[in-house]
């Protein structure tokens, strides 16, 4: 390994894709007849295929979870701080599976792909996706894998919730189940800020019936406000503040001056927006969070979280975060409360931060160690 | 081992499904799932106790018990342990009343505000109590609500609960005095618990 990668890093590593030929029926009605999945992996494959972990991404996540594509690279993985030698996904330990949705935007099948009917991308044809295929989905990839059952299915946020639903439609091919800053629904106000994100995206000029890609178009503007949105329920108010206050970037409220006054925050926001628009698909925007605002994790269970989880067999690790309110800590108390009704093993800490969701993500001495010492006691034969 | 645990542990059937408040570093819960096959969850809020918690593999919930047991259901489980915790609550008195709601019988431990060690101290220096088992100073202790065992007995008999059992824990050598007088000698009480028919 070349010595400018830290020695906690999985280091360089090299995305793979898998081809699947197999029709995937999906939650729509509709089926997807061919299909690919890119993904990483870190750490070895023991001999019993008994220590391998599905990582399950967020909204703007991808198979990029850990490491470095090249040498040059500046960011490692978006999970950097917690997937590695020695992290709380210990990579000497465990074999580690990170996953590009289908749908996604990072190199799986989406709506950027080429629809093999037309010949022309998918764009807003692409099939509408609900969490349980990415489940099937990722079911698959553990069948061509060779992984019978994962030591652990874990994921932040969105992937959170796939990891619950790994749980209820594959109880047998998990032993544990790491939930965090997630929700078993999503509220009123969870949904209306994905609509009004949606709706920026959808008027925009560029966005063409979501078929701008064959009018050489993008509809960036409402990528962007879109990710400025989101980026404003990751925050808490007080790192905000903490961050930005009411600093200016340019511009002074002198008397006289009639220099227009721009905020840092508003500056950061729309760098954040901007850099998202460039490498997110706003087809893939707007599919994942109808996805999101569908997911209901005990609907066909006669909406009993309780009866619901009856059917998992696993041992579930759940974490909220003080300031996080776009899935506070008491989203999280309800999926703890109907483990306990269901009588299932369940571990849950509330973990103090300032970073509002963001905090899954983030460094703290706290989660590492609850995280760490949970997974340190995962049974890898 | 600690003296308690030996004797809680008589009082719960086999395979009961059990609730500890306050449940510390797990070591009752641990006994217990070891020596009883106990299925249950242990409810804690300090970090560096849910960690060792985790350790042992068991299933710890951090939860404040000031914040009631709301989240619940009656009955939901056979027994309801809290020990040495009672004292460091806001409202012992509605923790109480829940543990009964929740559970089929309830275990408390805490220790005896009227032992002859605290009653001198208080008598002689003039000053609150400091113990080996009690070491705080008034103004930094967790230990809020301090009670005698008489004080206890009386709170059980308003709110119509029984006492199934009641052991004391005494200094070895004091053992011959105590049966005379476990307010006096006790250091610290068992109450196995029920809630009492219905009037």
């Amino acid at each position: 390994m070349p010595t400018s990668f830290p020695a906690d890093s999985v280091g360089l590593v090299t995305p793979q894709v898998m081809h699947f030929d197999e029709p995937l029926m999906l939650a729509c009605g509709r089926a997807l007849e061919r299909y690919e999945l890119v993904y990483e992996t870190y750490g070895q494959l023991n001999a019993s295929r008994s220590n391998a972990i599905l990582i399950c991404h967020a909204l703007s996540g991808h198979h990029h979870a850990a490491g470095y594509h090249s040498e040059e690279d500046r960011k490692p993985g978006w999970w950097d701080h917690y997937i590695g030698p020695g992290k709380p996904i210990d990579t000497d330990r465990f074999f580690v599976v990170s996953v590009n949705n289908l749908g996604g935007c990072h190199g799986s099948t989406g709506p950027t792909s080429t629809n093999p009917d037309t010949g022309k991308p998918w764009g807003p044809d692409f099939p509408k996706l609900r969490v349980r295929d990415w489940v099937h989905s990722q079911a698959r990839l553990a069948d061509k894998l060779g992984i019978d059952q994962w030591a652990a299915v874990i994921g932040g946020s969105l992937g959170g919730m796939q990891a619950m639903r790994w749980a209820l439609e594959y109880p047998d091919r998990l032993r544990h189940c790491v939930v965090i800053a997630a929700a078993m629904k999503l509220s009123a106000q969870n949904i209306a800020f994905n609509e009004t994100a949606r709706q920026a995206i959808i008027s925009d000029p560029g966005f063409h019936d979501g078929r701008y890609l064959e009018h050489q178009d993008v509809p960036k503007h409402g990528l962007a406000v879109a990710r400025m949105i989101g980026h404003i329920t990751y925050l808490s108010d007080h790192v905000m503040g903490q961050k930005f206050g009411r600093e200016l970037r340019s511009g002074t409220f002198e008397r006289g001056t009639d220099q227009p006054v721009e905020f840092q925050v508003e500056s950061y926001l729309r760098y954040q927006g901007d850099n998202f628009a460039q490498s997110f698909d706003a087809n893939t925007y707007l599919l994942i969070t109808k996805a999101l605002d569908y997911f209901d994790l005990a609907r066909e269970y006669d909406d009993d979280p309780v009866a619901a989880f009856a059917h998992a067999q696993c041992k579930f690790l759940v974490v909220s975060f003080s300031t996080d309110w776009r899935f506070a800590p008491a989203r999280s108390r309800e999926i703890v409360d109907a483990l306990i009704g269901a009588d299932k093993p369940v571990t849950y800490a509330e973990i103090d931060s300032h970073f509002g969701h963001d905090a899954f993500l983030l460094p703290s001495a706290r989660y590492q160690q609850l995280f760490g010492r949970y997974m340190r006691r995962i049974d890898t034969e | 081992m600690r003296l308690d645990l030996d004797q809680i542990q008589q009082w719960i059937p086999q395979g009961s499904r059990v609730l500890d408040l306050g449940c510390g570093d797990g070591t009752l819960l641990k006994f217990l799932i070891d020596h009883k096959q106990v299925t249950g969850y242990g409810l804690e809020i300090d970090p560096e106790q849910i960690n060792a918690c985790v350790d042992k593999s068991l299933n710890v919930i951090e939860q404040n018990l000031d914040s009631g047991l709301g989240n619940f259901a009656d009955k939901s489980f056979d027994m309801v342990l809290m020990t040495q915790a009672l004292q460091t609550l806001h409202f012992p008195h509605r923790v109480l009343e829940e543990m009964l709601r929740v559970g089929k019988e309830c275990i408390v431990t805490f220790p005896n505000f009227g032992h002859w060690k605290a009653r001198l101290h208080l008598t002689f220096k003039g000053r609150m109590p400091v113990s080996d088992l009690l070491p705080y100073e008034w103004y930094d202790t967790p230990n809020i609500h301090f009670c005698t065992f008489r004080d206890f007995d009386l709170l059980c008999k308003a709110m119509g609960i029984d006492v199934v059992h009641r052991q004391v824990v005494y200094e070895r050598s004091i053992k011959p005095l105590a049966a005379l007088s476990p307010n006096l000698f006790g250091e610290t009480a068992i109450y196995h618990l029920r809630k009492g028919a219905e009037s």
